[in-house]
């Protein structure tokens, strides 16, 4: 009996606290810290002159323009045909659905190489799609919105479909009987309860558009200042052996990323307290 | 088993679930906590439990403190408010758990195991029912199981959080009757929490009330509810008029009330409250000494016993009483009818010492 | 709560759902634009691309596709992405049990940062992924000297290619099962305590059955990801032909020496493994909410 009055105190009831909190910072800090933390450490060796002339060459700066523009192109064309699929998947009903439905997360099981390949023979001007258009698709920043289109579909589509599955057929039978038309019920009823989805789908496909390579690759056609995204920079300098040119421009990279992504976080938290409230 | 509880104290951040709590129980006994939500009673069947350490304060099981034993060491059974059935396992599985999951020395051999599953089934009449999962049982039969399962591992201590909580009306009254014949026949000592005053009146052998992480009062059914200790007691375990007057010369004045309070002549010039249930407010069809007219202002007729509302002439206060339906065709009351009322029974509590 | 829903379906007549009742049903015009619109659209960047993949796999014969397919570089980039996959994808799935358990099981202070460090390889570029461990372990990084003295090779290795794979599919486990082991709190886990059962078991015996669906649809992913990795794998593998070169990065060679059916007859296989994942993805999901 005394021994077990000796005992310190069980802090947890539930085993496992240390083992497991242990192992996942352990696990964490060697796999993505450690290594996340080089890019910085690394930076240092360079001075401040030498840094900004890396991150500011026009080459560089050409390709955050293309990077970030062709990333938010195809977020906004994802919120836009990833809500009608959502809509289309959840309150239609047509053959194949079921199969139709499953086809929409291919880009997450598809390997983006694969697909990089697959896109750029359909699009490039001799391609299936690419010979119906009298303009370039293949190899312009075009092409690379598509890749990137690909890439952050699924994205909006699984975040919007729960949401609009789990709105009630009350809330809008109220709207339609306060004699509200369909299109005023979709507007003030039915769309501001999808926002905060469509935001978090948009910033999870545009963070993922951001730092793609393996679809884009291929498609994009590489000329620098023309179509020549950032991570292809970072690869172009790593194949020279210029690492402190890589780790400049990964720097830029990884800050743009983490403040857009707490921006996001913070205007979605700011739209879910609003409906908290 | 006896537990004794003593200055047990716990905080989760900056709120104090319990604040030295202490209590003592027979072997046994059938005990209620009971008080509104967040007044500590849930902390502290977790902490009896050992699935919450406390942060100060010892628990004695027989006179042996426990306080440091893994919860699985205190050989006690708990139920879950929302019973935490094992979603995946058939009912069988469920209730014969805590036998299998013991170490293989001490395991008893699976044709034990299947005998003892199926008396404790047929104990909570579900023998029928071994093989369905919990989703397919009524929330009265998954509360069953759950008590099946915790009867399983033969505990000392019958821990019960919330048991009848989710549960309709009906379902309710049947179980917690069916739970005192279980009491009555295993005497197990046994806590159940509850927030339901007529649940704990019911069925419980001692009360305990609990507000703001302390004991208001610990006592028996009829004592906790004759002879409450505090106006917070009062309150909670039942409808109350209230009548905040002040105190001189051993009476209670408020408006044209003036009512006899003997015990209180030490008291002089001092604002106190008065509480009044229902069923003691006298209503006359004539002036009598003591009483103010009032005027009906409602009559809600529940089966046997009619809730009268009235309005008091002298203050602007409303007034509620309670008659049995006798009384209330001899009185031939309407509604706006001028009757006379006064307080047959009245506690008088004054804010700073609550002690009268 | 089950049964009542299978009834309220089991009532109203066959082509009418819970929300197309009169009032709330969009114009045909509407209705048909719209399905139009998504189907054209899927058509466009989903079926297309699919389809194509293996239309120009054996455009040049079923020959060429079986020739491409089991030549030595393709088989060695085969046998590689397998061993990569047999490493990355347990080790992450312990991580992410570990993690689930730490992040669901219990309150501590800084439990959002942990959150947010497990989902931050979602944030990076797999470039960067890759570059990471080439200033960790190339031969100008931190331990570039010391690996070179005792002849350890990482990068443009099997650890390197390993390692980049682990840092990209890190979360997908994790993701999977926190919200689904939040959901399920931890009642059923105290109660099996309280009934005696030890960490072990309790975990075993209760928690696993619980999450076992989740796990496996995290796992699924987790493997997706982990053989078709381009990026990340392309900066460290050091494409060498028949030794570093995984799958993807076969394609890539193959595609850029302009080899473009023996590319697709490598990619075809790819997207067979992906349309499996797929499958399997659609029965689990159907699996975890039957039950």
């Amino acid at each position: 009996m005394n021994s077990l009055t000796l005992k310190k105190k069980p802090a947890h009831i539930i085993p496992g606290f240390h083992l497991s909190l242990g192992y996942t910072m352990l696990y964490v800090s060697l796999l993505v810290l450690l290594p996340l933390a080089m890019i910085f450490i690394h930076t240092m060796t360079l001075s401040w002159s030498e840094f900004t002339s890396i991150v500011s060459n026009p080459r560089a700066v050409a390709s955050y323009k293309l990077s970030f523009g062709t990333a938010l192109a195809a977020g906004l064309l994802n919120v836009l045909f990833g809500t009608i699929i959502a809509w289309v998947l959840v309150r239609y009903h047509f053959p194949f659905k079921r199969i139709i439905d499953g086809l929409v997360d291919l880009p997450f099981a598809l390997p983006t190489a694969v697909a990089g390949i697959a896109l750029t023979s359909l699009y490039a001007p001799n391609g299936w799609i690419g010979r119906i258009f009298d303009f370039k698709i293949a190899f312009t920043p075009l092409g690379i919105i598509i890749a990137l289109t690909f890439i952050g579909l699924p994205f909006v589509v699984r975040t919007v479909q729960p949401v609009l599955q789990n709105i009630s057929a009350e809330i809008e039978e109220a709207s339609a009987s306060l004699g509200a038309t369909r299109l005023q019920t979709f507007i003030k009823v039915i769309f501001p309860e999808l926002l905060p989805a469509i935001l978090t789908g948009f910033s999870l496909a545009f963070a993922r558009a951001l730092g793609e390579y393996g679809s884009v690759v291929f498609i994009a056609g590489n000329m620098p200042m023309k179509t020549e995204i950032t991570p292809l920079i970072i690869m172009t300098k790593l194949e020279q052996y210029d690492y402190a040119g890589a780790t400049s421009i990964a720097v830029v990279m990884l800050v743009t990323s983490f403040v857009l992504l707490f921006t996001i976080n913070l205007i979605q938290w700011l739209a879910n307290r609003r409906f908290v409230h | 088993m006896s537990i004794q509880i003593q200055n047990v104290s716990k905080r989760f951040g900056s709120f104090q679930a319990l604040k030295d709590v202490s209590i003592d129980i027979q072997s046994g006994e059938l005990i209620a906590l009971l008080g509104p939500s967040g007044s500590g009673k849930t902390s502290l069947l977790r902490v009896i439990a050992g699935l919450e350490a406390s942060d100060g304060g010892d628990i004695l099981f027989d006179g042996q403190t426990i306080t440091n034993r893994h919860p699985k060491e205190r050989n006690v059974g708990f139920v879950f408010q929302h019973y935490a059935l094992f979603r995946h396992m058939t009912v069988f599985n469920n209730v014969a758990y805590g036998l299998k999951v013991r170490p293989r020395k001490t395991r008893p051999s699976k044709e034990k195991i299947k005998d003892k599953v199926m008396e404790l089934l047929q104990l909570v009449k579900l023998e029928n029912f071994a093989e369905r999962y919990p989703t397919q049982l009524s929330g009265g039969q998954r509360q069953r199981v759950a008590l099946a399962r915790a009867l399983a591992v033969e505990p000392k201590v019958l821990l019960l959080d919330e048991p009848f909580g989710a549960l309709d009306a009906k379902v309710r009254k049947e179980l917690r009757r069916w739970l005192r014949k279980l009491h009555d026949e295993f005497h197990i000592t046994s806590i159940f929490v509850t927030h339901d005053q007529e649940e704990a009146l019911d069925v419980a052998d001692r009360i305990v009330v609990m507000n703001n992480g302390q004991i208001e009062q610990i006592g028996s059914p009829d004592e906790v509810y004759t002879h409450p200790k505090s106006p917070f007691v009062y309150d909670f375990l039942g409808n109350v008029n209230l009548f905040k007057g002040r105190l001189h010369n051993g009476h209670l004045t408020h408006g044209e009330f003036t009512i006899a309070v003997p015990d209180s002549y030490a008291h002089t010039q001092e604002d106190a409250v008065g509480y009044v249930r229902p069923h003691n407010i006298q209503i006359e069809k004539t002036a009598v000494s003591g009483t103010v007219p009032a005027k009906v202002s409602h009559i809600h007729l529940l089966g046997p016993i009619v809730q009268i509302e009235l309005r008091r002439k002298d203050v602007d206060e409303y007034l509620e009483a309670e008659l049995s339906k006798e009384q209330y065709h001899t009185l031939q009351l309407k509604v706006g009818d001028e009757v006379f009322v006064k307080p047959k029974e009245l506690k008088v509590f004054i804010p700073e010492d609550f002690s009268i | 709560m089950e049964q009542s829903t299978s009834n309220e379906q089991a009532t109203p007549p066959k082509n009418a759902v819970a929300s197309t009742s009169a009032a709330l049903q969009e114009p045909r015009f509407i209705r048909y634009s719209l399905t139009f619109i998504a189907l054209a659209f899927l058509a466009f960047f989903i079926v297309l691309p699919l389809v194509s993949i293996f239309i120009t796999a054996f455009q040049k014969g079923a020959a060429v596709y079986f020739a491409a397919i089991t030549h030595a570089d393709a088989l060695s980039a085969i046998k590689l992405t397998l061993i990569v996959v047999t490493i990355a994808v347990p080790l992450n799935a312990i991580f992410g049990v570990m993690a689930a358990w730490a992040l669901t099981k219990f309150n501590f202070k800084g439990k959002n940062l942990l959150l947010t460090l497990v989902d931050l390889p979602f944030a990076v570029s797999p470039v960067i992924a890759g570059l990471v461990f080439i200033l960790l372990f190339g031969a100008q990084g931190l331990f570039g000297d010391w690996l070179f003295a005792n002849d350890i090779k990482i990068v443009f290795a099997l650890p390197g290619i390993v390692l980049a794979t682990i840092f990209v599919t890190l979360p997908f486990v994790a993701r999977e099962l926190i919200p689904l082991m939040q959901a399920q709190g931890t009642s059923e886990e105290e109660a099996s305590i309280s009934l005696g059962a030890n960490g072990f078991k309790t975990f075993w015996y209760v928690t696993l059955p619980n999450i076992k669906w989740g796990l496996f649809y995290g796992l699924i992913l987790c493997n997706a990801r982990a053989i078709g990795e381009f990026g990340a794998v392309s900066v460290v593998s050091g494409h060498i032909r028949g030794m570093t070169n995984t799958m993807p990065l076969h394609i890539e060679i193959l595609y850029n020496e302009y080899q473009f059916s023996a590319a697709f007859a490598v990619a075809s296989l790819m997207s067979v493994i992906a349309i499996l994942t797929l499958i399997i993805k659609d029965i689990v999901a159907w699996k975890s909410k039957s039950v």
